[in-house]
């Protein structure tokens, strides 16, 4: 499969008062187009620096990374981006929020309106359209968020632990919502995330990534079937997946046997 | 803010029951007590002043309400604008903000007598006074508001290729609202305030007019006259700002 990003020989060191911190050392990542890529690792690992680096929102100090062949310098065209917190403005009702993606770029509203609305409706928002932010739970929330990342077609969606302040329930309902919207529509998803079962559920592939310096230190192939329910993760297959990547964690000194 | 229609009532009831129980134990004492008039007047003979000349007070009132709204909508327009300059360049902030300090350090009346040269006794020095007071804290409120915007909406906005005009328009303007409407409670006050030092310094018009001239002539039941209409435009000012808050910002935490 073709590479989506390829990231070749990136770091990235900030300044600091104690001198540079070194957040990211010598990552050479592909990630290929249509597949659903998991960064994973502890807090401090670089996953979500490598992230922002890829959505142009911060900049390698060392090495390359390109979207499509082009270099990424500052964010190029046909992102989506989620975050840990949804972002929603309160002045908005929930469509206009979805169609603030639109907005940003200059695009006329009429022309996603239409869009917005389904996307609305597919995630089980229809009713809540004209509803504000706060009228919604964390969840509901969430989900606006996830249509205003996919309202404009993206080529490559970007998730920074978008379910990471959610409870457990409304994590795996919303788990089960991504993995069915990636194989819809065969869309390209870079997903940082710390937990070990959601990586292994959703991914393709799981960069494992280490902290001191930030790094990945293996790429795994996560070969489960898809479609993927979620008693899946009760199976043999998957609790061995789970256990090699902990097993990994545990060699690296980043977990505990 | 929130509370029912029921409890609303109750609280404007309340406030008018202790405000008239005030003018009856003043009314009361100023019988009882029987002070010279010029020292101080009963209510009553407030009323009286006001009645027998409605139109004079409503003409003078007029001016001063022309003057203070003239200064506030310049003000909120100014500051805003010096707002967004602020935010958007180091530079702007360093001069803006400087200037903007020790403007606000002179004492207004000390600058009055100097606008009254530049301008004349017309409305323009009123309204030049009431700016200098209530641009200040237009300036320090809406700065605030549109530097105060969630790091990551700006992310998300960069994410979409927004440049700085249309992530100012799309989210530090809107955000920057609520701050924009303190800072408008604050002003509009000022604004009158700004007014009426005006009207005490030149010219023929305005309630800082009548109360000087009522007070040249010792007629303290005028000067009080005066001052019953002054509070009630200040207070219906203040309440239109909050009027229009409510309009403005329905979706802001303070409204719902």
């Amino acid at each position: 499969m073709a590479a989506c990003v390829e990231i070749r020989g990136a770091g990235r060191t900030y300044a600091s008062e104690r001198g540079p911190v070194v957040a990211l050392r010598g990552v050479d990542l592909d990630v290929r187009e249509g597949e659903f890529l998991a960064l994973l690792g502890p807090s401090g690992c670089g996953k979500s620096t490598l992230l922002r680096c890829i959505a142009g929102l911060d900049r390698a100090s060392e090495g390359e990374v390109r979207l499509r062949g082009r270099p990424v310098e500052e964010p190029p065209e046909g992102l989506g981006m989620v975050f840990q917190r949804d972002v929603l403005v309160d002045w908005r009702s929930i469509r206009d929020n979805v169609l603030l993606a639109a907005e940003f770029q200059g695009l006329a509203r009429r022309d996603h309106a239409a869009r917005a609305d389904a996307l609305l409706a597919r995630f089980g928002l229809g009713a809540f359209a004209d509803r504000r932010p706060w009228e919604l739970s964390g969840g509901m929330r969430q989900r606006a968020a996830i249509c205003r990342a996919l309202l404009c077609e993206p080529a490559i969606l970007l998730m920074d632990e978008p379910f990471g302040a959610l409870d457990a329930m409304t994590r795996d309902d919303l788990n089960v919502e991504l993995a069915r919207i990636q194989q819809d529509g065969g869309r390209t998803v870079a997903f940082v995330t710390h937990s070990i079962p959601e990586a292994v559920y959703l991914a393709d592939r799981v960069a494992v990534m280490s902290p001191g310096p930030g790094r990945v230190v293996e790429v795994i192939d996560v070969d489960l079937p898809r479609p993927r329910p979620l008693a899946l993760r009760e199976s043999p297959e998957f609790a061995r997946h789970v256990r090699a990547i902990r097993a990994l964690f545990a060699r690296l000194g980043v977990a505990k046997d | 803010m929130a509370g029912s229609r029921a409890e609303a009532g109750q609280g404007i009831l309340a406030t008018l029951g202790v405000l008239a129980g005030l003018l009856l134990l003043w009314e009361v004492a100023v019988r009882v007590l029987a002070p010279p008039p010029i020292l101080l007047p009963a209510p009553s003979a407030i009323a009286v002043e006001l009645a027998d000349a409605p139109r004079y007070f409503l003409r003078h009132a007029a001016f001063t309400l022309w003057t203070t709204l003239a200064g506030f909508a310049l003000s909120v327009v100014l500051g805003v604008a010096l707002a967004v300059a602020i935010v958007a360049s180091r530079w702007a902030d360093r001069v803006v903000t400087t200037i903007l300090v020790v403007l606000n350090s002179l004492p207004k009346v000390a600058l009055a007598p100097l606008f009254v040269i530049w301008m004349g006794t017309g409305a323009e020095p009123k309204i030049a006074i009431a700016v200098m007071l209530a641009i200040f804290s237009i300036v320090a409120d809406v700065a605030l508001g549109l530097r105060s915007v969630d790091p990551e909406a700006i992310a998300l906005a960069r994410v979409h290729r927004a440049g700085a005009w249309r992530i100012l328009w799309k989210l530090r303007l809107p955000n920057a609202l609520p701050a924009l409407f303190v800072g408008m409670k604050v002003s509009i006050s000022f604004a009158l305030v700004g007014a009426i030092v005006g009207e005490f310094v030149g010219g023929s018009s305005g309630l800082g007019h009548v109360i000087l001239v009522a007070q040249g002539q010792f007629d303290t039941v005028r000067v009080f006259a005066a001052l019953v209409v002054l509070g009630v435009v200040g207070t219906l000012l203040f309440y239109l700002v909050e009027f229009a808050e409510r309009l403005a910002i329905p979706w802001h935490v303070s409204q719902r």
